[in-house]
Order: C-alpha cells, then sequence, then structure tokens
C-alpha cells in the first residue's frame, strides 16, 4: 500500500490538493450549483430512432404550473447545429429525429418537477421513418440513409508492403466483436447557466475542454466568444463522456431567453442519452507468420458504429485502423477502417479511443496463432515486439522508448496468485460470490496475457498545445506559487501533478490551482492520456522562466510567466495511410487471472498484474489509481458492460440494469512500471490515464479462453458463452470496403460545417 | 408536509412535497449537498447517510419516513476542522479520485468500522458492494479501509 506525503515533488505520492473537499462532501460538482431564484430545465428527447416530427404541440406544457419558457428548433436564430469534428449534430431535432434521445425541447421552470411534467407535457407527433442500426446493414447500397450524402462517416486505407504474395507458413483468420460500452460517470452532466448584464453568459460546466465547448457554444447563442464565459465546475468522472456538448448550449438558451439563472442535471436514465458511448466494434484479422513465429503479414478489416452523429469518430477509427496489427513488427499490411453512421446513439470518445476494441481482435488473434503453431503466446509476442526504431504499418518510426520485451518479461515475472483449494472458502471468494450459487465443485482456473499500445495525445496533424501562466509572490511566510490552467481535472490527480512539477521546480510548499476558466488560454482536452504531458509541460515552462528571471533579480514582487508546450507534429495519412499520424506511444502489458464455474459460466478474476510504460512516475500513487480503475472499466467490458439496444432504444438506462463492477467483482490489480523517459516529454513521462483499459478486456478474455477451450471472440462475455448455450459470434464474410475519395471523413470532403476541432486544426495548418 | 429531523444534531423543520426523498431534501431544502445523486435507485450508495443510525440510501426513503428521527450525513464527520480518521485514509491511501462516490463511501467505511473494528478483506468488499466507485477500481478503498482501522484502534 502506498501512502501520501503531505506534500510531494515529482516522484512522489504527493496527497490530492482537492482531496480534502471530497471527503467531507463541501466539493462542488455541477450537480451540486445553484443561485438565487434559478430556473430548472428539462430536456424533451425522441423515443424513436428514425421518424419525421410531424407535429410539436407546446401549448399546454406551456400554460402549466410554474413553466416559464420552452424552446425548439424555431428559437434557433443562429447556429443550428455543433459537435466536435463537424457541426452536424442539431441542437433541437427540425423534421427528423435520427437517434433515440434525441434533443426536440427544452422546458425552464420554477422547479425540476415542474419541469419534468411540463416535458413530458409537450405533446410530439412522430411518423417513424425507415432505419438501419446494424453497422454492416449501413453499408449496403439499399440501406436507409441516416444522413443524405449517406452512412460513410470515413474510411481509412493503409496499405504497406505486399500481403497478397507475403511469403507465409501459417494463417489464422479471426472475427471479433465488441459491445457498445458506457463511461457510466458517477458524477451526472450538469450545467449553471447565469446571463450577464453585457448581453453575454457566465456557465459553470462540467466539460473535458473548456475552450471547444466555447467554440461550440457561442455560435449557437450569435454571442461572440468572450462573451461566453466559462468556469469548470466540479467533474464527478468523465472517461470520454464529457467531451460533447450536453446542457452547455440548451441552459444558456433558456438563461439568454428568460433573463433567469438556468440549471440543467441530467438524472441516471437521462445520461445514458446525454453522452456518446464506445463504438460497438467487428473486425476481421488474419496474420500470417513464419513457422519460427515471424510475423509476415497482417489483413485487418475493422467496422465501427458511430451512431447518428460523428462526435469524435473519425479520430476514433484513425486510432483503431493506425493500431489495427498490435505493437508488433509486421512487414505486410493492409488495413480498411471504417465507421459508419446508424440510427444507434451516437458513439465517441471513451477511455482507449479506439485502441481496447482492436486490442481485443489483434491479441486474441496472436493467441490463435500461438496455438496454431505450438508456441508459448508470450514467446511470439517477445520475438514480434516493436521496439525503438521499429517500423509501424503506417511507415511511422518509433522514435522513442518502446519496451515492449522489457514489459513482457516484467508481467511474466509477477508471481502468480497461491491456488486456492475449491472446498471451504468464504462464499464470496467463488465465481458468482454473493449470490451463493457455487461451492467450488466445477473450478476452473485460466490465465491470459494481452499486450497493446496506444497513442498519447493528439494524432494526425492535430496541434493540442497547453498554455499555462504560473506566478511566484513573496508573502511573510515564504514564497507562494500559484498556477493558472485552463486543463480540466476531472478526478484523474492533474492538479495534484502540477502542484508537484511547481513544488520541484521552485522549490515552494505553497501552491494554489486558481480557478479553471476559459478566461485562461486553451490547454486542450484532458484525454488522450495528455495532460501530464501538455499541461505539466507548459506549468513546467512556465517555472523554468520564472527561474530564469530570478538569476537576475531577487523575488521582490511577484513574477509572473505565461508559457504554451506543443508536442511534436504529426501528419495525416497520405492515400495509402502512410505518414506520422502520431506524437507518441505507450506501450501495456497485463496477465489476468480467472476462475470460471463451468457449469454455471460464472467468473471470478482472480488478478490481474500489470506492467507499462509511463517514462517517468510523477505521483505513483496516483499513477497505480489510473491502472487499477482503468483495469475495472476494461474488465467491465470483458464481462458485463453492454448497452442493449433494441431497434436502436437503449433498454438499460440504469445501473440496476447497465452494470458496473463492483468491488466484488474487481481482483486485486498488481502494477509495475517501466521507466524509460521519453526525451521528448518533460520529465521523461508518457501519460498513464488509458493504457489499462485498452488492454485488461483482451487480457481477461485470454484468461477465459485459457480456462474454457472456448473461441470467445465477443465481449462481454456472456455465462451462456462459457458453458457453450451461446455459440460464438458469426460472420459471413468481412464488411465491404466503401466507396471512398480518401483518407478524410466524407464530410469534410462535402464541405460540410467543419467542427470547431478542425477549424483549430486547419488554423494551425 | 412539514418534516421535522435532526439533521447533523440539529433540529430542523422543512415543508416539503409529499413525494419528495430524504435526499432531496438534504440536497436541495437544506443545502446539504454532500450526499450525491448519480442513480436514483438505491444502486450505487452515493447518498449514504444514517437515519437512527441505520446506513440507508436516502434517494430511497421518503422524506416523511425521516420525520422524527435522526439524520447523520458525511457533513457531520469532520469534527471542529478535523477530519474524521476515515476520511484522512481515503486521502492518505489514495481512495479518491473523482470524489463523487466517495461521501457514500466515507459513511459506508466509518460505519463498517464502528460495527465490526477489524474486518476481514471479505467482509469489507460485502460491505461495501453497494457503493459503485467508477474511477478508481476500488482497491486503494480496501487500502483506505486498513489505514482507517489502525487509525481508529
Amino acid at each position: 500500500m502506498s501512502v501520501t506525503k503531505e506534500r510531494g515533488w515529482i516522484g512522489e505520492s504527493a496527497r490530492r490538493v482537492d482531496g480534502e473537499p471530497k471527503v467531507t462532501g463541501e466539493f462542488a460538482y455541477g450537480s451540486d450549483l445553484g443561485t438565487e431564484n434559478m430556473l430548472w430545465g428539462a430536456t424533451v428527447r425522441s423515443p424513436h430512432a428514425s421518424a419525421r416530427i410531424v407535429s410539436l404541440d407546446a401549448a399546454a406544457a406551456m400554460g402549466m404550473e410554474g413553466v416559464r419558457c420552452i424552446l425548439t428548433y424555431k428559437d434557433l436564430e443562429h447556429a443550428k447545429t455543433f459537435g466536435l469534428e463537424f457541426c452536424d449534430q442539431p441542437v433541437f431535432a427540425e423534421d427528423v429525429v435520427r437517434y433515440f434521445g434525441e434533443p426536440v425541447a427544452v422546458v425552464g421552470a420554477e422547479t425540476p418537477e415542474q419541469a419534468r411534467l411540463a416535458a413530458e407535457a409537450i405533446a410530439v407527433e412522430y411518423e417513424p421513418l425507415p432505419l438501419v442500426t446494424d453497422m454492416e446493414q449501413a453499408l449496403r447500397p439499399d440501406a436507409p440513409r441516416v444522413h443524405p450524402f449517406g452512412n460513410v462517416l470515413r474510411h481509412v486505407h493503409i496499405l504497406h508492403g505486399d500481403v497478397e504474395n507475403a511469403d507465409a507458413d501459417v494463417w489464422v483468420d479471426g472475427y471479433y466483436e465488441t459491445a457498445m460500452q458506457d463511461q457510466a460517470a458517477l458524477g451526472p452532466e450538469a450545467t449553471l447557466a447565469v446571463p450577464a448584464d453585457d448581453g453575454g453568459i457566465d456557465l459553470y460546466a462540467v466539460t473535458q475542454w473548456i475552450h471547444v465547448d466555447r467554440q461550440q457554444i457561442a455560435p449557437c447563442l450569435g454571442l461572440p466568444e468572450e462573451k461566453v464565459r466559462i468556469t469548470l465546475a466540479g467533474v464527478g468522472g468523465a472517461f470520454g463522456s464529457r467531451e460533447d456538448i450536453h446542457t452547455q448550449i440548451h441552459a444558456c438558451m433558456l438563461a439568454l431567453r428568460t433573463g433567469r439563472a438556468v440549471k440543467m442535471v441530467y438524472g441516471r436514465e437521462e445520461s445514458f442519452s446525454g453522452h456518446v458511448h464506445r463504438h460497438p466494434s467487428r473486425t476481421w484479422i488474419r496474420y500470417g507468420a513464419k513457422r519460427d513465429g515471424t510475423l509476415v503479414a497482417c489483413d485487418v478489416r475493422l467496422l465501427f458504429d458511430g451512431g447518428a452523429y460523428a462526435s469524435s469518430s473519425p479520430a476514433v477509427v484513425g486510432n483503431a485502423a493506425t493500431f489495427a496489427c498490435g505493437p508488433y513488427e509486421v512487414p505486410n499490411v493492409h488495413v480498411e477502417g471504417t465507421v459508419v453512421y446508424t440510427n444507434n446513439p451516437p458513439c465517441g470518445a471513451m477511455r482507449g479511443f479506439g485502441a481496447p476494441q482492436i486490442c481485443f481482435a489483434y491479441e486474441a488473434a496472436m493467441d490463435a496463432l500461438a496455438g496454431k503453431l505450438g508456441m508459448d503466446p508470450l514467446d511470439l509476442r517477445l520475438k514480434n515486439a516493436v521496439k525503438r526504431g521499429s517500423t509501424l504499418p503506417t511507415g511511422q518510426v518509433l522514435e522513442g522508448p518502446a519496451p515492449v520485451s522489457e514489459l513482457i518479461e516484467r508481467c511474466r515475472a509477477i508471481p502468480l496468485p497461491d491456488d486456492e483449494p475449491p472446498a471451504g472458502r468464504d462464499p464470496i471468494a467463488y465465481p458468482g460470490g454473493a449470490g451463493n450459487v457455487s461451492r467450488g465443485e466445477a473450478l476452473k482456473r485460466g490465465v491470459g496475457y494481452a499486450v497493446g499500445f496506444k497513442n498519447i495525445m493528439y494524432s494526425e496533424g492535430f496541434d493540442d498545445a497547453s498554455e499555462a501562466t504560473v506566478t511566484l509572490r513573496p508573502t511573510p511566510d515564504g514564497p507562494v506559487a500559484s498556477v493558472r490552467t485552463a486543463a480540466v481535472e476531472y478526478g484523474q490527480g492533474l492538479y495534484t501533478v502540477l502542484a508537484q512539477i511547481v513544488r520541484t521546480e521552485l522549490g515552494v510548499d505553497e501552491v494554489v490551482i486558481e480557478p479553471t476558466t476559459s478566461r485562461n488560454g486553451s490547454a486542450g482536452s484532458t484525454s488522450a492520456s495528455r495532460q501530464t504531458t501538455m499541461t505539466g509541460g507548459a506549468v513546467l515552462g512556465a517555472c523554468r522562466a520564472i527561474r530564469d528571471a530570478l538569476l537576475e533579480r531577487e523575488l521582490a514582487e511577484p513574477i509572473t510567466r505565461t508559457y504554451t508546450h506543443h508536442h511534436a507534429p504529426t501528419t495525416g495519412l497520405d492515400e495509402h495511410g502512410q505518414g506520422s499520424p502520431h506524437a507518441a506511444f505507450a506501450f501495456v502489458v497485463q496477465r489476468a487471472v480467472v476462475e470460471v464455474d463451468q457449469e454455471l459460466g460464472l467468473v471470478r478474476v482472480v488478478q490481474v498484474a500489470t506492467a507499462q510504460d509511463a517514462g517517468r512516475v510523477i505521483n505513483p500513487q496516483l499513477a497505480e489509481g489510473q491502472v487499477e480503475g482503468g483495469t475495472a472499466q476494461g474488465l467491465g467490458l470483458a464481462l458485463t458492460e453492454e448497452i442493449q439496444l433494441q431497434d436502436g432504444v437503449i433498454r438499460n438506462a440504469s445501473f440496476t440494469d447497465y452494470l458496473i463492477p463492483t468491488i466484488l467483482d474487481v481482483a486485486p490489480v498488481v502494477t509495475e512500471f517501466v521507466e524509460e523517459p521519453d526525451n521528448d516529454s518533460p520529465y521523461g513521462v508518457k501519460g498513464v490515464g488509458e493504457l489499462a483499459t485498452v488492454v485488461s478486456t483482451a487480457a481477461v478474455a485470454a484468461a477465459l479462453r485459457a480456462a474454457t477451450g472456448r473461441v470467445l471472440n465477443r465481449v462481454p462475455v456472456h455465462p451462456d458463452d462459457l458453458v457453450g448455450i451461446r455459440s460464438e459470434a458469426t460472420t459471413s464474410g468481412p464488411a465491404p470496403v466503401p466507396d471512398v475519395p480518401g483518407q478524410k471523413s466524407i464530410p469534410e470532403y462535402l464541405g460540410l460545417g467543419l467542427g470547431q476541432q478542425m477549424l483549430m486544426k486547419a488554423s494551425d495548418e | 408536509m412539514l418534516i421535522r429531523a435532526t439533521v447533523n444534531g440539529v433540529e430542523r423543520a422543512v415543508d416539503v412535497p409529499p413525494a419528495t426523498s430524504l435526499l432531496t431534501l438534504l440536497r436541495e431544502e437544506l443545502e446539504l449537498t454532500g450526499s450525491k445523486n448519480a442513480c436514483e435507485q438505491g444502486e450505487c450508495g452515493s447518498c449514504s447517510v444514517w437515519l437512527d443510525g441505520e446506513v440507508v440510501c436516502s434517494c430511497l426513503v421518503p422524506a416523511v419516513q425521516a420525520d422524527g428521527a435522526d439524520v447523520r450525513t458525511v457533513e457531520a464527520l469532520a469534527e471542529n476542522g478535523d477530519l474524521h480518521p476515515v476520511q484522512d485514509a481515503f486521502l492518505a491511501a489514495g481512495a479518491v479520485q473523482c470524489g463523487f462516490c466517495t461521501p457514500g463511501l466515507v459513511v459506508a467505511v466509518a460505519d463498517l468500522l464502528a460495527r465490526e473494528p477489524h474486518p476481514s478483506e471479505e467482509t469489507i468488499r460485502e460491505a461495501l458492494a453497494g457503493n459503485l466507485c467508477r474511477c478508481t477500481g476500488y482497491q486503494k478503498i480496501i487500502d483506505a479501509v486498513r489505514l482507517a482501522e489502525g487509525a481508529l484502534a
């Protein structure tokens, strides 16, 4: 067990700077905010996945007690759509709805109950339209079109070498499916919007990137950006789900219309429709190898279901396609990766961002190949593992550390948990424990490994820089430092890490992280495992500038320095998918040990051992926390987590029916970090937030296969799969390759409104 | 409907609509927002409070049931600015990330250790099975229970 120091420097487990208000209950999350005389907002959402809006009658609702305002598409006087990569998502549906839960109207009322009742009283008549909810069906020429231009959102083509003529002795073919996963952050979406005297708006919102929120909100309100002032509200977890706009535009519109402060908070059921999810995926993968295990070819077709709107799907499929052959040296590669529009709920960012789905596929295929070759699965991986200097399928050369072999050896060396006798345990130590259903009659242990990797920071030409300002001021009690940043903390401990950097660089004890607002320069998103590198780098740069100033003068008055950190430039993909799309990579290996009740199909995960590439660990306890929590989310996708859809309608929008792991489900996680500094990064750090989630689903599935001998090519794995009642997922063959003009997203070729992230990218180019 | 209850040692009288939950009464009427609303159906434990000494999910308890009762919330744990040993242990062990589940877990752990000063790991896991955490993977929460156990012994 690691125990914190009150105030640590880098490399130490410093105590959280925001910890005390979190344990006392004083910390103000978005859902806790309020002000005098405020209204409450409630959203009217489509009950259909695809329908025409025939009529909308709000007259009766408007007359209800406490109702002050009802807004629909008719009230959209400025920009009518928003979106991270393309502005394709309507603030309110106008003539059609494209997914279950799409907003149609909002109500502002004096109490939450009045708002909810009025929302229910708004009469909307729908005429159901044909819908497409299967990602392969979406590619058929006769499929209903989610958007007028068709259902292909982006297709990525990567060709490196010659797969067809590769000189392989052995081939393995596999087909793999992953389900739609929910981020299930406990803290809900929330915004408090307060109209200001200058005609602008002050809002307090739960988000992951304040400035890109503002770039999407301001045009819809018809306000210049400087009149949309955003302060970060306490964020109760995000995991990707707070990258997209939720309540912000609706709350601001109600506030500006009524002249009153407006609070909006989603309940749990609404939250399932109020944010994007992890893409469901289908992957067809084929590895070719020499008899000694040397990989010579990898051929991958992957298909992601993007749902009704683009969100960040184009970047997600870019990731999945470029990682599709695993962290292995493969000279001949052919990848075709597609993300399609369907009438399912929109998908976008979730921890891992396209990497977990494809890792589940390539690692299962590697195990199958090892089996066919009669090789130890880890020896096969060691034989092919990338290292510094290796070339990836995009032609990108790994210039930074890539200690994959060391990670494999380190993970293998972590002691296995002792065998436990099947009889006489505490009931909760059996698979299905709390259900008290097994006494250990048919237990089988299985051990499985997975190796994975992911990009750190944004890719494909995106310059997601971060700005930070540090002030050092003299006080009678000694110097005090303060940090101004717009970087979002949502639990991972970023602000603690920033304070550690300041303490280390300036030698001060007292570091204040000032409120996080849009007045500070953009820090980029808290995602892509990027903030320790990017905002850490910005704070480091500002501190060093202060140190330079102190060489010339005493600290008689405050010294303030601002620094902007950029990561190494990246490129897009050329016509063959070649380029240097990623700024940096990190790697990870996990070993899962599971116990399966072979009669009941119940699972207990006994232990997960992790060896992770971290460059340099700034705060060991926080880094372990990322591995442990990330593992739990991957374990959830392996065993229980699935948004169940029927004709595009979510059937399990609650924590009773959508099962995130409890303390009874999660195994002890043993974590070791390999610290080979990345010379391109402040202190040599590599982000640690996502990697465990990238591999843990694959590792648990591998262990389940080892225990049962079954194919298990679909996650989550159900008890029925483990006892053989449900057959493996089948396919009639790889999805067709769509006819597209190139590597970019289709909306981009059509000149459809570029989203703000894309505008930022364009302006930087 | 007038509800009279002792909340964190103070007599309170609140007029609320009949269907109000204890959680809503605490959060919206008394501005005790430490108890969180994450699932609204008793699955996640973020709203855990003591009702006459028993830990309950306050989202499932009608406010009327608290009439005449003694209610203690997470806000009652720290005294005179000093953290309760369980709160301190959560920080020392790194058991807090986003923190949204933390108030409920702190209440659940304080309750467990008051009833059972030296619980087995199985007992800890069973006792906390009704408290969902999405960030930590629970390992450091078990560490925090162990640290608090030592501090309270």
